[in-house]
C-alpha cells in the first residue's frame, strides 16, 4: 500500500509536462501495490493547472494557493509540501527530477526527518516495501536501493515513466488552507530572466537539436543549430563547451549538471560526446551525430552518424528538411 | 565574517568508473580522488568574498575516513584558514550528512554555508537543502552569481533553474549551493601547499559532536547501464534524411 503525494510543477500557470511522468510513477506504484495518490499544486492563480490534472486518476487534486506563493521559493514551498504530507498521511512524496523539485523536496524531506532518493528510474514492490533504481555517477552507474522510514521522498526521471492515459472520471479539487504567517520569510524573489520566446523547452520537446565545440560563435549557433531546430519545430540545446565559451546561455546546457533530456530525436551537431554530456541525453530514442572527427565518442552512442563539416552538412540538412 | 565550506572527497571526475564484479560497490583500486568540483567552486567563492571584504575566516570540513585529509589539505592550500575532519567510517546518505553538518554549524557559528549543489559521485543534490531545513534558515540553490548586500546581512543570488536565471535575495545566515558557472576555482600553488602544512587541521568524531546518525538509504547493488549500441554511419545528407523518415520514422 502506498499513499502518494505528487508535487505538480508549473511555470506561471502552465503545467510542466514532466509532472505527468511523476503521475505515471504514482499510477504504476498504486496499480502494483495498492493505495491511492493525490496531486498537490502550489502557487497563486492555479485553478487552470489544477483543472488540467483532474483526469489523471488522482483521488484528489489539492491546491495550496496564496499570494505569497506566487513564485516557487524553495523554503516556502517546502513548508507547504511538508504540511500537506503530514495532513494527508502521505507515505511517498514524488516530483519530476527538475530544478523545481530538487530545490524544494530535499528541504521538505528534512523538515519531516525523511530520506530521499533523487533521479529514480525504476520501482517495484518488495513485500510491504519498495525497491528503487536510481542513476548516479553521471548516469554511468545504476544503484538498486531501499529507503527506510515511514515517508519516502523521491524525484523521478521523466524519461523513465510514461505519461498515463487520461481517465474519464474527474478528481475533486480540494483547497488546502495556507497560513501566511507560518511561511518562512528568508527569501525575496527578484525575478526571472526573460525566456527566449518561440522555441520549446528541451525537456519537453519531441526533437532537440544541440550544438557543441564544432560551432565557432553565437551567430553560427543561431544559424546552424537554431535554423535546423526551427525547420523541425525542435528545441535547442548546447554542450558545456559552448556555454563556457559564452556562445550559448546556461539554460541550454544538456548534461550531468545541466538538463536531462530524452526526446524522440536528438541531433548532436559538432558535439564530441564527453560522458557528462552523454549523461544528459543518452535516453533519447534516436540519436543523430554530425561531427568532422570520425573518432568522436558521440558516434559510439549515435544511431545515425555522419562524418562531415557541420558548416556544410547542417545547412544542406536544414534545406532538405524544409522541402 | 566566517564561512563554512564542506568539501566532499569524490572519485576524480575524469576517471572512468568500474564496479566490483559482485556489484557491491565502485572498484576504487588505483582510482584518483579529488575535491568534489562543485565544492571547489564553493571554496573559490568564499576566497573571493574574503578578498573583497579584506577579512573573513574560511573553515573547510569533510566527513569520512583519514583519507579525506588529502582533500582538506587541498582546501587549505587553496586558501582556507582551518580544516575540520569529522571522522566516520559509516556510509552516509544526504540526510545523515546534513545532520552532521548541523552539529558542525552549531559549533562553528558561521555567517553562512557555501557548498556544492551536488556531489558528482552520488549526484543526489540534497544535502544543502536538508541542512537549511534542519537549521531553519534560508537557502539559495544552484547559484551562479553571488553578491553580499545590505551590509553583508543578505546575499543576492542568481540561481540556475530549468527556465533560466532567477534572482533571489536571502537573509544570512543561509545555505548557498553552488553551480558550475559561479567561478573557476584557482589552482593550488606551491607556496599554498607549503603554507597549508602549517594551518590547523583538527579531527573530531560523531560522539564528540553529539550526533547519532544512521543512513536511511540502503544500497543493495550497483550495475552499469546497458550500453547504447552504436548505429550506422551514413555517407550523405540524403541518406540521413531517408533513414530518419523511413527507418527511424522520427520526422
Amino acid at each position: 500500500m502506498a499513499n502518494i503525494l505528487v508535487i505538480a510543477e508549473h511555470d506561471r500557470g502552465q503545467l510542466k509536462l514532466a509532472t505527468l511522468s511523476a503521475v505515471g510513477f504514482a499510477r504504476q506504484v498504486v496499480a502494483d501495490a495498492g493505495g491511492t495518490f493525490e496531486i498537490l499544486v502550489i502557487g497563486e492563480n492555479i485553478g487552470g493547472v489544477a483543472g488540467q490534472l483532474c483526469h489523471c486518476g488522482a483521488a484528489t487534486v489539492l491546491t495550496a494557493a496564496h499570494a505569497l506563493l506566487q513564485h516557487p521559493v524553495g523554503d516556502k514551498y517546502a513548508r507547504i509540501v511538508a504540511d500537506a504530507t503530514k495532513e494527508r498521511g502521505a507515505t511517498m512524496v514524488v516530483g519530476a527530477a527538475s530544478t523545481f523539485s530538487k530545490d524544494i523536496l530535499p528541504h521538505a524531506a528534512a523538515l519531516l526527518d525523511a530520506g530521499m532518493l533523487s533521479d529514480v528510474v525504476e520501482v517495484r514492490g518488495d513485500g510491504d516495501d519498495f525497491i528503487f533504481k536510481r542513476v548516479m555517477y553521471a548516469g554511468n552507474v545504476i544503484a538498486t536501493v531501499k529507503l527506510e522510514g515511514p515517508v519516502k521522498f523521491l524525484t523521478v526521471r521523466a524519461a523513465a515513466f510514461a505519461h498515463p492515459p487520461k481517465v474519464a472520471e474527474s478528481s475533486p479539487i480540494v483547497s488546502l488552507p495556507v497560513t501566511a504567517d507560518k511561511l518562512p520569510q528568508f527569501t525575496e524573489y527578484g525575478g526571472q530572466e526573460a525566456k527566449v520566446a518561440g522555441r520549446p523547452d528541451s525537456t519537453e520537446a519531441r526533437v532537440v537539436v544541440s550544438g557543441g565545440r564544432g560551432i565557432k560563435n553565437a551567430e553560427d549557433f543561431e544559424r546552424l543549430v537554431g535554423g535546423l531546430a526551427d525547420a523541425l519545430g525542435a528545441a535547442v540545446g548546447s554542450s558545456r563547451a559552448l556555454v563556457d565559451a559564452g556562445i550559448t546561455p546556461n539554460s541550454l546546457q544538456v548534461g550531468q549538471t545541466g538538463k536531462i533530456v530524452a526526446p524522440d530525436l536528438y541531433i548532436a551537431i559538432g558535439i564530441s560526446g564527453a560522458i557528462q554530456h552523454l549523461a544528459g541525453m543518452k535516453d533519447t530514442k534516436v540519436i543523430v551525430a554530425i561531427n568532422k572527427d570520425p573518432d568522436a565518442p558521440i558516434f559510439e552512442v549515435a544511431d545515425y552518424g555522419l562524418v562531415g563539416d557541420v558548416y556544410q552538412v547542417v545547412p544542406e540538412l536544414t534545406e532538405k528538411l524544409k522541402t | 565574517m566566517k564561512i563554512l565550506v564542506p568539501l566532499k572527497r569524490v572519485t576524480d571526475p575524469d576517471t572512468k568508473i568500474r564496479l566490483k564484479p559482485d556489484g557491491s560497490g565502485v572498484d576504487l583500486d588505483g582510482v584518483k580522488f579529488a575535491v568534489n568540483p562543485f565544492d571547489a567552486i564553493a571554496l573559490e567563492e568564499a576566497l573571493r568574498i574574503r578578498e573583497r571584504l579584506g577579512e573573513a575566516e574560511i573553515v573547510v570540513t569533510s566527513i569520512g575516513g583519514d583519507e579525506c585529509v588529502e582533500q582538506l589539505r587541498v582546501g587549505l592550500a587553496m586558501g582556507a584558514d582551518r580544516a575540520l575532519l569529522i571522522k566516520t567510517s559509516e556510509p552516509l546518505d544526504s540526510l545523515a550528512i546534513a545532520k552532521i553538518l548541523v552539529a558542525v554549524y552549531r559549533r562553528e557559528q558561521p555567517s553562512f554555508v557555501l557548498m556544492g549543489k551536488q556531489a558528482i559521485d552520488d549526484d543526489s543534490n540534497q544535502a544543502g537543502q536538508m541542512l537549511a531545513a534542519l537549521l531553519g534558515i534560508g537557502q539559495a540553490t544552484f547559484v551562479s552569481k553571488l553578491e553580499l548586500v545590505e551590509n553583508n546581512s543578505k546575499t543576492r543570488c542568481g540561481r540556475e533553474t530549468d527556465a533560466g536565471i532567477e534572482t533571489v535575495t536571502v537573509k544570512l545566515p543561509a545555505v548557498i549551493t553552488t553551480d558550475l558557472r559561479l567561478n573557476e576555482p584557482r589552482y593550488v600553488s606551491l607556496p599554498g601547499i607549503m603554507k597549508a602544512k602549517k594551518k590547523p587541521l583538527e579531527e573530531t568524531g560523531l560522539s564528540e559532536l553529539g550526533v547519532v546518525v544512521a543512513s536511511r538509504t540502503r544500497v543493495l547493488k550497483l550495475e552499469m547501464p546497458a550500453p547504447r549500441k552504436a548505429g550506422v554511419r551514413v555517407k550523405t545528407v540524403d541518406e540521413l534524411v531517408d533513414k530518419l523518415k523511413h527507418e527511424a520514422k522520427v520526422i
